[in-house]
């Protein structure tokens, strides 16, 4: 391609249900997609400070989730609680280390990886560096894909929760961590959408091809 | 050929046909633009079939039995949902059963009623009012991350007591490979080309340049 053009340098919008090309009648106020109805916009709007509000949200819930026990297990009128990482201790010592490292990979590293992922794309969007965007948008890709794995604890928890019914022998009950643990999820993947992988692109009069 | 915009970086560039198989990736990002398949209304069709039913045999039969001292119990998926709201989690309860149940079966209920719409002539403008409903439950429905979170569950539970997985668990196993075969075997485009725009004077019938169409 000669001429490296994007849509928004041409006045165009891609629609991002359809993918139809529209030129609107105004940028400002581009209004809907002729062919699908939805909204157009040329970058998400307010992407930034949403994020941002969605991030820090999550990293608020991420405290609670980790020191608050997600498990109770009561057996004959004892009751023990475990947090995400007693779990994964407890998977550990009991002989399976495979799946001790995916739930710490999935539950602790993933959330953590994502808040830092997230924060690094903003500052530098922020800052406009013009560099590796290119690496900068898989990274964004990365977090967008992995995002929906961490909430392998959150299942773990619900299933071990409804089978574990055996009143008075032995009972497992969830704890308050499961929920924030849970909103950490859902919050990293509104931030995950919300973000406008574009903003990377558009800093910067260099043109990487 | 078609001028589209990346979804990832907005750079403008044209798509050219792409046969069976073929993928075209952004120049700049790398995002795939656009991909080639082979039947793109019938085979996710029949394979969205497939997924309904399994999603059924999913939701009915438990996931797994339990049995401890002559005493058995077992859990469906719902069932696991249900007892996270009685013991006062309500708020996980609701996202449980959004990401295992209510998305999935979203996915496959909007995803069969696209495909069956979408062998009318022309595509009626709901099937792509649906087709953007089914878009937004997609990054919802979990079924492979509860998958691992089920074994995960039983292999924990082993520890204590004798567990054994039931017939949901295994439709659980082939749900999970059936979602994501729907949408890689499925071309949006094939819809988007053929649909009844919502403002049809602005279609490509009645636009001078049949890609530039003017906003509302
Ligand atoms: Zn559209
Ligand atoms: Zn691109």
């Amino acid at each position: 391609m000669a001429t490296a053009l994007t849509a928004a340098q041409a006045g165009l919008i891609g629609c991002e249900h359809c993918g139809l090309l529209v030129q609107p009648a105004s940028t400002a106020e581009p209004g809907h997609c002729p062919r699908c109805g939805s909204e157009l916009e040329s970058r998400r709007r307010r992407s930034i400070e949403r994020t941002w509000a969605l991030v820090i949200a999550a990293t608020i819930c991420y405290i609670p989730a980790n020191l608050l026990p997600v498990l109770g297990t009561t057996t004959l009128g004892s009751t023990e609680y475990d947090t995400i990482m007693g779990g994964v201790i407890f998977l550990y010592t009991s002989g399976s280390w495979p799946l001790a490292l995916i739930v710490l990979i999935a539950s602790v590293m993933v959330p953590l990886g994502k808040l830092v992922a997230l924060s690094y794309l903003l500052i530098s969007v922020q800052r406009r560096s013009p560099g590796g965007n290119r690496e900068r948008t898989r990274l964004y890709r990365m977090v967008e894909f992995i995002g929906r794995w961490s909430m392998l604890d959150v299942f773990v928890d619900t299933f071990t929760v409804a089978l574990v019914q055996l009143d008075p022998l032995m009972s497992v009950r969830p704890g308050a961590g499961v929920m924030f643990f849970a909103a950490v999820v859902v919050l990293t993947m509104i931030a995950a959408a919300t973000f406008d992988p574009r903003l990377i692109w558009d800093a910067g009069a260099e043109q990487e091809l | 050929m078609q001028t589209h915009a990346c979804p990832d970086c907005d750079l403008l560039q044209t798509i050219p046909n792409l046969p069976a198989g073929g993928k075209a990736s952004c120049v700049r990002c790398g995002h795939t633009l656009a991909t080639g398949t082979v039947e793109p209304i019938g085979r996710p069709l029949a394979l969205s079939i497939a997924a309904l039913l399994l999603l059924i045999i999913a939701n009915i039969d438990p996931l797994m039995d339990l049995s401890a001292v002559g005493r058995h119990a077992s859990t469906t998926i719902i069932g696991g949902a249900y007892q996270m709201w009685v013991d006062g989690e309500q708020a996980t309860a609701v996202v449980v059963g959004f990401c295992a149940v209510i998305a999935p079966a979203g996915y496959i209920l909007f995803m069969l009623t696209v495909l069956v719409g979408a062998g009318r002539t022309p595509v009626p403008a709901w099937v792509g009012e649906l087709l953007r409903w089914a878009d937004s439950m997609r990054p919802w429905s979990m079924v492979e991350v509860m998958m691992l979170g089920i074994l995960v569950a039983l292999i924990k539970i082993a520890e204590l007591a004798k567990v054994e997985p039931g017939i949901g668990m295994y439709a659980v196993g082939v749900l999970m490979l059936l979602i994501p075969a729907i949408e890689v075997s499925f071309d949006p485009d094939a819809i988007w080309q053929r649909v009844v725009w919502v403002e049809p004077k602005a279609s490509p019938e009645a636009a001078e340049d049949p890609h530039l169409g003017p906003s509302s």
